[in-house]
């Protein structure tokens, strides 16, 4: 593993006595893609934001490659950051724009003029320099701001929402983009979105946050097939989040009936979320599954039909297949052990907000 | 269909305008080249050499230059401060700030008579400190005293609108990008609050250069600015055409002073109250 780059200790921050950031810890290493996701106002932009030096953290420290940079303001940092709506200088041509940092570095003419040409290489726009920044397109606008950032070689390339502002399609292609950038870089990504989707296409590690905790850390399979608590199953992809008990190792309850999973460690008779991925619930003949159930609803939804079941054990299911299923039409729901996802309930007051927030 | 529509709308100030501002300019272009006998002269274009009127042209553009300056100088801070301030509802702020356009403008100038003048409220206090007193009244400092009281929202406006209209983001990307406090004022600011600085400007020099009330209040009839000589010409010594010709020559002034730094209407888009 490669070494720690930016260390944030103990971080609390609050705006007119809401608490934002409360306590957290979080560590990056370098060449990392780290998203940091959840819905808006979870503190993600926030916690960009301090390490940007854009806000100082109430309580709290910052180090940056072991230096506490917690008061250092951003023109000093080695980080550099593009902004969700472009933040191009309107009054400066594209080439000014992405000058603009290394002039204020002092870099020789000669030297900013290969560094334009190889930024503008890089996020595929040569000749654009005398452009100005007005007459060109979102994604455009979007690409010259990251040029603007990389030429200044930071270490850390913040990225706040930058494709929010883009059309669906245009986001698809940006997201290839910037993990090819990434690569090409090799310094280290930290990039805010609420977007589950772009983070789990994009990242090395996902950091999900919500009402400024950090709910788990992990990699993009391991957030998505083995989610820590119902918000994080809840938030990552579509989730069936169903009351159990656990009544041993290995044998949840649900809706009165018994289902083998691979869960152990739990208290006998503990109430718990279960949680299921629509793929994983299973269709069939009638007889064939492992409880039956009748559909109450099918969308189709262009790779799968999403349906609603409501089973006989009185929990309505959805499931995602390539099958079709009439409504009204009788089926065998069938889910394998693997597939069920274990959780413990929320204990304090504190926790059950959390989630339901 | 539409435009006929918006043809018909613009009556009201088509009349206006050539009634109101056309004709009379006709007439004042036609006297200034004409002599009281009926004659074609450019004698009232050229009196402005004369060296009376020159000195008075001269001192009329140098108290405007001085006011003008001493506006941007307020104006251009007070904007700023309120840029970086944390307030959320900074429109009050303007409106406070405009307040005293409120109040009637001779009432204005009386009142700063009332403080500058020798037994006025300033030299009061300053008496009572243990100072000695200013004597500023009836000279042209009063006058450009006035002029910067009176024009200062003129020039407040325009500034402050196009400052606070600058994203923030913009002056953070700049921090981002390694400039200092001063390099953002220098690169990002400045070059982006120009025009409303040029709107300012017109605002603000434009009246002052063609003042004569001011003049006339705090200078105490004893300094003559090209505006109060052109007020004689018609009020006092009634040659019309000699007045037209001054006001013509005084007018090729305005038309630079507006060509020059009058060119960025876009930027009141967000000139409210």
């Amino acid at each position: 593993m490669s070494k720690k780059l930016i260390e944030l200790n103990h971080i609390s921050k609050s705006f007119d006595n809401t608490l934002v950031l409360d306590e957290l810890d979080l560590y990056i290493r370098e060449n990392e893609f780290v998203t940091l996701l959840g819905p808006s106002g979870c503190g993600k932009t926030t916690l960009l934001r301090i390490i940007g030096g854009f806000e100082k953290p109430d309580i709290g420290s910052v180090f940056f490659d072991g230096m506490d940079i917690t008061m250092l303001p951003p023109n000093h940092r080695q980080v550099n950051t593009v902004f969700q709506k472009y933040a191009l200088f309107t009054h400066m041509t594209i080439a000014e724009n992405i000058a603009f940092g290394l002039r204020i570095k002092k870099k020789s003419d000669a030297y900013i003029k290969d560094k334009i040409k190889y930024a503008l290489d890089l996020v595929n726009l040569p000749g654009f320099e005398n452009r100005m920044p007005d007459s060109l397109s979102g994604g455009q606008q979007q690409r010259i701001a990251i040029a603007r950032a990389i030429v200044n070689e930071p270490k850390v390339l913040l990225l706040d929402e930058p494709l929010g502002a883009l059309d669906l399609k245009l986001r698809q292609e940006m997201q290839y983009e910037l993990i090819r950038l990434k690569n090409e870089l090799g310094i280290t990504f930290i990039y805010v979105t609420h977007d589950q989707e772009e983070a789990l296409t994009m990242s090395d590690t996902i950091v999900v946050m919500n009402q400024g905790y950090i709910q788990q850390i992990g990699t993009p399979e391991c957030i998505y097939n083995e989610p820590e608590n119902a918000f994080v199953a809840d938030f990552i992809g579509e989730s069936n989040i169903i009351d159990g008990v656990m009544l041993e190792d290995r044998l949840v309850e649900i809706g009165g009936q018994k289902f083998a999973c691979v869960d152990t460690g739990f208290e006998k008779n503990e109430p718990v979320d279960v949680v299921i991925r629509p793929e994983d619930v299973e269709l069939g003949e009638p007889e064939g599954g492992q409880t039956e159930g009748t559909v109450t609803s099918i969308i189709f939804k262009g790779v799968h039909w999403e349906i609603q079941v409501e089973s006989i054990i009185g929990i309505t299911f959805m499931a995602q297949t390539t099958q079709h299923f009439p409504v009204g039409k009788r089926v065998g729901i069938s889910i394998i052990p693997d597939n069920f996802q274990i959780m413990h309930k929320p204990q304090s007051e504190d926790e059950e907000k959390l989630i339901e927030e | 269909m539409k435009s006929k529509k918006v043809r018909v709308l613009a009556i009201p100030y088509a009349v206006w305008i050539v009634g109101f501002t056309l004709i009379p300019l006709m007439f004042v272009l036609a006297k200034a080249v004409t002599s009281p006998a009926g004659g074609f002269t450019f004698d009232n274009l050229l009196a402005i050499f004369d060296p009376v009127n020159r000195k008075s042209l001269i001192l009329s553009l140098l108290l405007a230059f001085i006011s003008t300056v001493m506006c941007i100088l307020i104006s251009y801070p007070v904007a700023l401060i309120l840029k970086s301030s944390k307030i959320k509802n900074k429109k009050i702020l303007m409106f406070i700030l405009i307040l005293p356009m409120w109040m009637n403008f001779i009432l204005r100038i009386l009142a700063v008579q009332m403080l500058l003048s020798k037994n006025g409220i300033i030299n009061h206090f300053l008496t009572m400190a243990g100072l000695s007193p200013i004597n500023i009244i009836n000279t042209p400092y009063a006058i450009v005293f006035g002029m910067v009281y009176d024009y200062l929202p003129y020039m407040m406006l325009p500034v402050l609108n196009c400052i606070l209209a600058i994203p923030d983001d913009i002056i953070e990307a700049s921090r981002d990008l390694g400039a200092n406090r001063l390099t953002v004022l220098r690169r990002i600011i400045i070059p982006l609050s120009l025009s409303g600085i040029g709107s300012g400007i017109t605002m603000v020099f434009v009246p002052s250069m063609t003042e004569f009330v001011i003049a006339n209040i705090l200078g105490g009839g004893k300094i003559q600015l090209l505006g109060n000589i052109i007020e004689q010409e018609f009020s006092v010594t009634m040659n019309q055409h000699l007045g037209s010709g001054l006001s013509v020559t005084l007018m090729i002034f305005v038309l630079l002073t507006t060509l020059l730094f009058g060119r960025h209407e876009d930027t009141n888009k967000g000139f409210v109250l």
